[in-house]
């Protein structure tokens, strides 16, 4: 019965914020395109045969980039600038008077936003291949459902992130400063610009233990059929969910306290 | 016996303001030792509340009614004292304690700008765990009772002022709460739909038995709605009372002009003895204290040659903003 509920007001706000997220469908498709850095890194990683030194052929290293390519597309997450404006504005308050944590509001707009995204991402993925036929390959079905399952995780372990960051507009007023901070690490651990793989031994050794790797190398390892450890990515993934919920939960409680209602 | 609904003993609510000195060297000593300093907003305030109650909450701007009602309804932490709100302590937020409220800013929206409000009016029957069936029972008896239509189907942006509140009432309204916060929700709104929002709000509060808190800068809104006002000065409660009295007190004294047949009669109109005001030919205004217009009147008409007679109520515009911009008033 309570599952029936949280399921039907999920349900309901994905529809909403779907019907919202087409009314923006140039912005996402000109998001989508925006997202092509992986095919930059391709193209300097093959120019330059840096695969060479990596032990990954031209083939498989222009997969991982599609892949790295669609895993950002459906984990890229914006919630500290959202919740960081609608808290200073003062729109955040109609929403905490509501049964409903505003956090899911801005979880079904990301949702949303992916479903719109995807007919845009698979059309770039077309473009990809017409220029790399070589790259053209059917993903194991088990590989290509356990790399959704892992794109999802690596989303709920950024949107998680942020929304930590983001619920510091309750001291800070401007979190996404800090947001700024932890993006250099995510582009440059995670495997957006480089396969992790291709770093050296001794910062390997402590990348694994950040969340970072597990937000695009992992899913797009697993995606492209590159050899990894699966059942370790996957329960790193769950642990640091495990990890940054409670602190979300935490933090927003504390924050909850100390907002002001600015611009209301 | 009426319950009271809200129950509120010695609140405070403090917030920490930075200040910055003019100029360059106040903004880099500024920028080095931030100087915070605790604002005391709200002073120890004790009202009740009772159920069915629509009460107004009047004050100059930066008083502290609006955030009275932030902490009322749960938006905000109090710093001392005690709220206790149908049962609940607001800030909590338990999902019961939210269903029963609903806070309305005029300034501010809740409705999806890019989409049509019908889209908000279900998406938020299922935030308060209405059924479908349910939701549309209520959207048509709302949308009968604030007159609105075709609107509903219409984008919010392309909706005019007037339109949007209807819709933003009926967003707000879909869960049947008991209590409505409202804060300035006239604000902006022509005359027409100032009068048929506080239609509304009567009729809702008589249907429903609702209780109703209202902050608002036009007096109309507070006459017609509000038996019972509570004055914010400075933070802290200047009056609680009932409307009529305050007027009364604030304004012992009406206005009555009195057209003569002719300068005659004027002239001996001014020698009576009531406190005259002014004297423009055959026209005489003069002043006489409440409780006695009624005799004054039989004695001026018995007595003299009277053409016409008009009696003027003191703008209560003129009233409130004495009780605005003082500190105590003892009624």
């Amino acid at each position: 019965m309570i599952s029936n509920l949280i399921n039907r007001k999920i349900f309901t706000l994905l529809k909403v914020q779907y019907s919202n997220m087409l009314e923006y469908r140039v912005e996402i498709a000109l998001w989508a395109i925006s997202g092509i850095i992986p095919f930059f890194m391709l193209n300097i990683w093959t120019n330059n045969n840096l695969n060479e030194s990596i032990n990954i052929s031209d083939v498989m290293l222009s997969r991982y980039f599609l892949c790295a390519f669609f895993v950002r597309q459906f984990s890229v997450v914006w919630v500290v600038f959202s919740f960081e404006e609608d808290s200073l504005m003062g729109k955040v308050s109609p929403y905490l008077i509501q049964p409903l944590n505003p956090f899911l509001r801005y979880f079904a707009q990301h949702l949303a936003e992916q479903i719109t995204r995807f007919p845009f991402a698979l059309i770039i993925a077309f473009f990809f291949f017409i220029f790399n036929t070589e790259s053209i390959w059917i993903p194991n079905l088990g590989l290509l459902l356990l790399s959704i399952v892992s794109t999802f995780l690596s989303f709920l372990i950024q949107f998680l992130i942020q929304s930590i960051v983001a619920c510091l507009c309750f001291w800070t007023e401007k979190a996404s400063s800090i947001e700024r901070l932890l993006f250099i690490p995510t582009l440059f651990l995670s495997g957006l610009l480089a396969p992790v793989v291709s770093f050296p031994a001794y910062v390997k050794s402590w990348i694994y233990l950040t969340p970072f790797p597990y937000l695009i190398d992992f899913p797009a390892n697993l995606l492209s059929g590159n050899e990894t450890n699966i059942s370790g990515g996957l329960s790193m993934q769950i642990l640091w969910i495990f990890i940054l919920f409670p602190l979300f939960m935490k933090i927003w409680s504390e924050g909850t306290k100390k907002y002001t209602a600015m611009g209301s | 016996m009426v319950q009271n609904i809200i129950d509120v003993r010695n609140l405070s609510k403090s917030f920490d303001i930075s200040s910055k000195e003019p100029g360059l060297k106040g903004t880099i000593k500024h920028f080095f030792r931030r100087q915070t300093k605790s604002l005391k907003v709200i002073k120890d305030i004790s009202f009740e509340i009772k159920e069915g109650e629509i009460v107004g909450f009047l004050g100059a701007n930066g008083a502290g009614k609006t955030t009275i009602l932030k902490m009322l309804c749960g938006l905000i932490y109090p710093s001392e004292g005690s709220i206790v709100v149908a049962g609940y302590l607001p800030f909590r937020r338990k999902e019961n304690f939210l269903k029963n409220i609903t806070l309305i800013m005029g300034q501010k929206q809740q409705l999806i700008w890019d989409l049509p409000p019908i889209e908000s009016f279900f998406l938020n029957a299922s935030i308060y765990d209405l059924d479908k069936f349910e939701a549309k029972k209520r959207i048509k008896k709302l949308s009968e009772m604030l007159e609105i239509d075709e609107e509903v189907f219409i984008p919010v942006r392309k909706l005019s002022l007037g339109q949007r509140m209807k819709s933003e009432l009926l967003a707000a309204l879909i869960h049947e709460p008991n209590i409505l916060f409202l804060d300035e929700p006239t604000l902006g709104l022509d005359i027409n739909a100032q009068r048929n929002l506080r239609k509304f709000l009567q009729k809702y509060n008589k249907e429903t038995n609702a209780t109703i808190c209202l902050t608002s800068h036009y007096m109309k809104d507070i006459t017609s709605l509000c038996k019972r006002v509570i004055c914010v000065h400075q933070g802290a409660i200047s009056y609680d009372g009932k409307l009529d009295l305050l007027l009364k007190k604030l304004s012992p004294v009406k206005e009555i002009l009195i057209v003569c047949r002719s300068e005659d009669d004027a002239i001996k109109l001014e020698n009576f003895g009531f406190p005259v005001k002014n004297k423009i030919k055959n026209e005489i205004t003069i002043k006489i204290e409440n409780n006695y217009i009624t005799s004054s009147l039989k004695t001026i008409l018995n007595n003299f040659d009277i053409v016409d007679l008009y009696i003027n109520e003191p703008p209560i515009d003129e009233i409130i903003g004495k009780v605005l911009n003082n500190k105590e008033y003892d009624i």
